[in-house]
């Protein structure tokens, strides 16, 4: 049964992973999604519920581990939007 | 061997020609006052010719400060100016090209790594467990692929693309049924693939009638209607158009196809996972899919081919009989599980990704529409629109020069197949606009990676060039200062 700091804590360690892909768009767009499941789901209250999306919160942090590693292997040249001297990790 | 080499080489010789096209000298007449233009229309084409090279090059600074020429008097501006300090931003240009291609999905690519590392074996080689289990993922795969469009799995043919796909459909069918039918039905505003698939069916003695589209480039029900003859086998109406991203009215059609017996193909590349498309509620026969236009791999693709009522095709591929003989050819697991993941991704995340995809295309298009002499291609309806896709023209400018102009953001002037060549859209041609319009459109793709502070600098930066390009404009001077170009006499020596 997850509760609500082992939520907080996933939310926290997903939200790491995700500054660390290298390629702006995919850093950007997991940082929104993230925001969005959690915020989306607030209020929930089933605990059924809860466990199911707890459960998969992980399994995309162990993707998002793998993922961003991947990323930070094969690295491209910054983005024009992109300034350079910000993630520095 | 050789022979190829000097083909190649020729052809590349021909497409630098077309590049630099010497623009010829103009005497513009307009009442009474007279003046030679050529200068400022040849700096024009110097400017994308030179930037052209430039870009093929690398973006380097040097060779873009080369090409900057003078702006005119009274302008702060410069082509270079929405470039920022280069010292303190990247030099990679913004992605806003989706309709062409997609970046793969990470998690896509998660799925992919499991196939492309252990999981090797033959989907179709039943005598072992290497064998069964990649077999297992593709048959979830192609569950996913169906789901998305309210399919059956069995109804999913997995093919190397949309393009085979939509031969596939146009060639597979009428050849099946050509004992008694001789007709099929088109749009002028379909894509190549579709029309070089249709004009081959004309050469083997069908007739092929390519329906008309208004301005907005929606087809006329009533004039399918009065297409349809007794011997039509197929109508082919593409969902969402690739150039202009118009909806087309598919439950409609699909009514009229199903209440005349004809089956109804759609070319959805563009629009799967990205409009809501349930085959039966619209009566769709067959369909067309593409994989890397969803965030999956290149190179993989499905054809939707109804069973109840069942519709029959000759295939263009035979051998081992997969894919319920209509494809055959091992299946790549990899890409039919990127491609299963994706679509599954597409699925969940519809309404997530439309809603951030119209907030963006919203803000671009009011961005850029409140530049004066501007127009959006395609619907207001947004019903009939998919917003992920913005065309918009600006006249007096010509689009392959804005593009060149804009080295920092990828975009396209229209289909990526015809980009090679200056040739204006026949899409946009087909809408009923002029050369001149056609000449200055550009496509914006807005996609589920692309973000707030990306549009927001392409919005300052297309303002910016077209103001510059403006300036250095013969046109525009002359619309600013009241003379109608219509009234104009073009004299040309």
């Amino acid at each position: 049964m997850a509760t609500s700091r082992q939520v907080l804590s996933l939310y926290k360690q997903l939200l790491e992973k995700a500054y660390k892909f290298d390629n702006y768009n995919f850093r950007e767009y997991a940082k929104r999604k993230i925001h969005d499941s959690f915020k989306e789901h607030k209020g929930l209250s089933g605990q059924e519920q809860i466990n199911s999306l707890y459960n998969s919160g992980i399994d995309s942090l162990a993707q998002l581990q793998r993922q961003t590693s991947i990323s930070q292997m094969y690295t491209f040249e910054k983005l024009v939007v992109e300034p350079l001297d910000k993630h520095h990790h | 061997m050789l022979t190829n080499q000097i083909r190649a080489l020729a052809r590349q010789a021909t497409r630098t020609d077309s590049r630099s096209i010497n623009v010829r000298s103009f005497t513009v007449t307009a009442g009474s006052r007279t003046r030679s233009v050529s200068s400022k229309t040849r700096s024009i084409r110097h400017l994308a010719t030179k930037s052209s090279t430039a870009s093929a090059k690398s973006a380097s600074s040097a060779s873009a400060d080369s090409i900057v020429t003078t702006p005119p008097t009274g302008s702060a501006i410069t082509l270079k100016s929405a470039t920022r300090d280069e010292s303190q931003f990247g030099t990679r240009p913004i992605y806003l090209d989706v309709q062409a291609t997609t970046p793969t999905d990470p998690r896509v690519l998660d799925k992919m790594l499991t196939f492309l590392t252990g999981m090797y074996g033959n989907p179709h080689s039943s005598t072992h467990a290497y064998g069964w289990e990649t077999d297992k993922e593709v048959e979830k795969a192609r569950e996913y692929v169906a789901a998305v469009i309210k399919a059956d799995p069995k109804e999913i043919i997995f093919t190397s693309g949309a393009t085979e796909t939509n031969n596939m459909a146009i060639k597979g069918v009428p050849r099946f049924y050509k004992k008694t039918k001789k007709h099929i039905i088109t749009t002028q505003t379909e894509h190549k693939c579709v029309l070089d698939s249709a004009r081959h069916m004309q050469d083997e003695g069908f007739d092929v009638t390519y329906l008309p589209v208004d301005e907005h480039g929606l087809i006329s029900l009533d004039d399918l209607k009065a297409a349809i003859r007794k011997d039509t086998i197929l109508v082919s109406v593409m969902a969402v158009n690739n150039e202009i991203g118009v909806v087309q009215p598919l439950k409609e059609i699909g009514k009229i196809c199903r209440e005349n017996k004809i089956f109804f193909h759609t070319d959805a590349a563009q629009a799967y996972g990205k409009i809501d498309i349930d085959v039966n509620d619209m009566n769709i026969d067959l369909l067309s899919i593409s994989s890397h236009k969803i965030y999956g791999p290149m190179g993989i693709g499905a054809c939707y081919v109804r069973r109840r009522p069942r519709v029959r095709l000759d295939p263009i591929i035979t051998g081992g009989g997969q894919e319920r003989g209509l494809r055959s050819g091992t299946l790549s697991p990899p890409l039919v599980a990127g491609f299963g993941e994706a679509a599954r991704l597409m699925k969940e995340e519809m309404d997530y990704d439309k809603a951030h995809i119209t907030r963006l295309s919203n803000k671009l298009k009011e961005g850029l529409l409140s530049i004066p002499a501007t127009q959006l291609n395609g619907s207001n309806n947004p019903e009939s629109q998919y917003p992920g896709c913005v065309n918009i023209s600006f006249a007096y400018i010509e689009g392959e020069s804005l593009l060149m102009a804009l080295k920092d953001i990828a975009l396209s002037s229209g289909s990526a197949c015809t980009s090679a060549s200056l040739e204006p859209s026949y899409v946009l041609h087909a809408l009923g606009a002029d050369d001149a319009l056609a000449h200055s459109s550009i496509r914006f793709g807005i996609g589920r990676f692309t973000t707030e502070e990306e549009v927001d600098y392409v919005i300052k930066a297309i303002n910016e060039r077209v103001e510059f390009l403006r300036k250095m404009s013969p046109l525009w001077e002359m619309v600013q200062e009241g003379i109608d170009l219509d009234s104009i006499e073009w004299s040309g020596h």
